[in-house]
């Protein structure tokens, strides 16, 4: 019995650890994924979901459309920075980083300066349950559903979509799919969009669980670099089993000593790998396969 | 120039701009009138410039590491912050006696240098490069802004100094020359004027010595195409290890001088925002050529402050745009751009009128 519960609650907290740190960072997988671009401004994009989220749930659309209207709408706004910035960048692979840390400074000052310093957030849905002596957030269960929903949707999206064979046919050699026909700044602006989006998804999710404030997109970069980095360029292979063992460090640290320590561990775990595996967990398992 | 010393000769060379008597003479000039011009201001002036003078190391850093080095560094603000903490501590358990400041200053420098040291290696000789380095540096400035912040407790003291959390370290001693006759104290005005400006002259002149030096050359080199340098039997992990770590101890300098210069110290100087501005500077200026990296500093620190009248939140949107822009439009920096259009001016007139 008790170690029943003990083990729940691991399990939960792991759960908790791992939907956070994918959905954070898949939209980053994506984006550094195909086009070898890392884009510093996808702590605002996850603002913008969860503003419009908010907004949209407080003028009373139900929650799931809410945050579907915030994935959709981060989503545009990234068509629109790749159509007008990113776009021109993508020989310059550091200065898309300096870019796009402009970008993030206009947005986060910007947004202060017109919806002011906090927002009012919607409600956590669902209550909670019981287990043993503590009580459980439900919705916290349904994030972690929507991690492994959003791994799931992006594997269909790239393995079984036309879309998905010209994506992956534009990464290996840009240069021959442009020759077979494939329109790639097009595929590389979609990306883009699709990278975007999936961070206002990360930020519509977590909009009922946390404060609106402009600079709330800081809480999330620094895990989504970090499994970034560790995951390495693959989504699958990567994103999700850098997800994995980062979030045993991390639930397991913080349980243990607090989230402090839980933060402090990913980075050590970071650097470690990085002198380890340079290429991140993708690199090493595909070369392992070649 | 020709009857120097060897290394003096270098202070002119392919990896800087600016040669030739007519470039020294506009040196001197405005080295003359930067002493000079205490005499004509007012206190609070001379204060406000020597903020200004502060930042110039730390865009210097920034502008060996990734101007000079190729890789691009968002751990500048995390050593400044670690030098800037050091310093407190060091001087607030130690006291000013004996020029104690001083040691505390090269203490702390070196204190960030080293941390530079052990990031390095892992970085490095773990042979990651480009768009990743960038992250984790990001990613450890991030942690220690949080780390910092959360120390407001009690328990979170070293000696008697407490690390107070986000409201940050306070009352440091200024920095105190032992004399005879009685001790020097440096408050944020001419006294640290002329300390600050002399050491500014100093690592600017040095490092010009430095990279056209056969050690910058090798940077710049590693720059242009890593492999090309490895094959011509340089060990690019070291060279890029040493110039991170001389980065860090100029960036680390700058914290200390900026904890010096307000006597405070807080966690946000090392956030995203406090981050983001060296890099602006940097990049506005001109970010492979020290000089221009100077100019474009001051040029753009100047800017920001008068903006910041109308609020800070503008200034910091107008940053933003000014970045975006100078990286879209030119890539090589405005203040650089515009010294080699006229450089080639002047060449093209001499010409003519030859």
């Amino acid at each position: 019995m008790d170690i029943a519960t003990l083990a729940f609650s691991a399990l939960y907290q792991f759960g908790d650890a791992f939907a956070f740190l994918v959905l954070s960072a898949c939209g980053l997988a994506v984006i550094f994924g195909m086009m070898g671009v890392i884009n510093l401004a996808h702590g605002e994009f996850i603002m913008c979901g969860a503003y419009v989220t908010a907004s949209t749930a407080h003028v009373g659309l139900p929650l799931p459309l809410a945050i579907l209207s915030g994935a959709i709408v981060a989503a545009l706004v990234g068509a629109l920075v790749e159509l007008v910035v990113i776009r021109h960048l993508y020989d310059r692979p550091l200065d898309t980083i300096v870019a796009t840390w402009g970008l993030s400074l206009i947005a986060t000052q910007g947004t202060l300066i017109m919806v002011g310093s906090t927002m009012a957030g919607v409600g956590t849905p669902f209550g909670s349950f019981q287990v043993g002596a503590y009580s459980y957030s439900i919705y916290r269960l349904v994030l972690f559903a929507s991690a492994l929903g959003v791994l799931g949707g992006l594997y269909a999206l790239f393995n079984w979509t036309r879309f998905g064979v010209l994506a992956r046919a534009t990464i290996q050699v840009p240069h021959m799919a442009a020759a077979l026909g494939v329109d790639t700044r097009l595929i590389y602006s979609l990306t883009f969009a699709c990278g975007a989006g999936l961070a206002g998804l990360a930020g519509g999710l977590y909009a009922p669980t946390m404060t609106l404030v402009p600079t709330m997109g800081a809480t999330f970069i620094m895990e989504a670099f970090v499994t970034v980095v560790i995951g390495g360029a693959d989504v699958f292979l990567g994103t999700a089993p850098a997800g994995a063992v980062l979030a045993v460090v991390k639930s397991g640290l913080t349980s243990w000593q607090g989230q402090l320590f839980g933060q402090i561990g990913l980075l050590v775990a970071v650097i470690i790998v990085v002198r380890i595996l340079p290429k991140g967990i993708s690199g090493f398992l595909l070369r392992e396969r070649t | 120039m020709n009857g120097l010393p060897g290394f003096l000769r270098r202070l002119e060379g392919p990896q800087t701009i600016g040669r030739g008597p007519a470039f020294w003479i506009i040196f001197a000039i405005v080295l003359a009138i930067a002493c000079a011009y205490p005499l004509f201001s007012d206190g609070y002036t001379v204060g406000n410039t020597v903020y200004f003078f502060v930042w110039v190391f730390i865009a210097l850093s920034l502008c060996l590491i990734w101007g000079y080095g190729g890789s691009l560094s968002f751990g500048q603000t995390a050593f400044f912050g670690i030098a800037g903490y050091s310093y407190g501590i060091l001087t607030l358990n130690f006291g000013a006696a004996y020029g104690f400041t001083l040691v505390a200053l090269v203490l702390a420098v070196v204190i960030a240098a080293l941390f530079a040291l052990l990031l390095g290696y892992f970085m490095f000789f773990g042979r990651i490069a480009g768009v990743f380095l960038g992250i984790v540096t990001l990613a450890v400035t991030l942690m220690l802004e949080r780390f910092m912040a959360q120390t407001a407790g009690p328990e979170w003291r070293v000696g008697v100094a407490r690390l107070n959390g986000f409201n940050g370290m306070s009352a440091m001693s200024p920095l105190t020359i032992p004399w005879p006759g009685g001790d020097i104290v440096l408050f944020a005005d001419i006294g640290l004027y002329y300390f600050v400006l002399g050491l500014l002259v100093l690592v600017y002149l040095g490092l010009r010595i430095l990279m056209n030096s056969s050690f910058g050359n090798v940077i710049v080199a590693i720059r242009e195409n890593p492999e090309r340098a490895e094959m011509l039997g340089y060990d690019v992990r070291k060279y890029q290890l040493i110039t991170f770590v001389i980065g860090a101890g100029l960036a680390g300098l700058s914290g200390v001088l900026y904890t010096v210069w307000g006597q405070y110290i807080t966690p946000s100087s090392m956030g995203m925002t406090a981050a983001a501005l060296p890099l602006i500077w940097v990049a506005v200026g001109g970010r492979s050529d020290l000089t221009s990296t100077v100019i474009g500093t001051l040029v753009v620190l100047a800017a920001f402050q008068a903006l910041t009248i109308y609020g800070s939140q503008y200034a910091l949107v107008f940053m933003g745009v000014l970045l975006v822009l100078t990286v879209l439009i030119a890539p090589n920096g405005l203040v650089l751009g515009a010294m080699n259009l006229l450089s080639r001016l002047v060449v093209h007139r001499g010409k003519g009128g030859v």
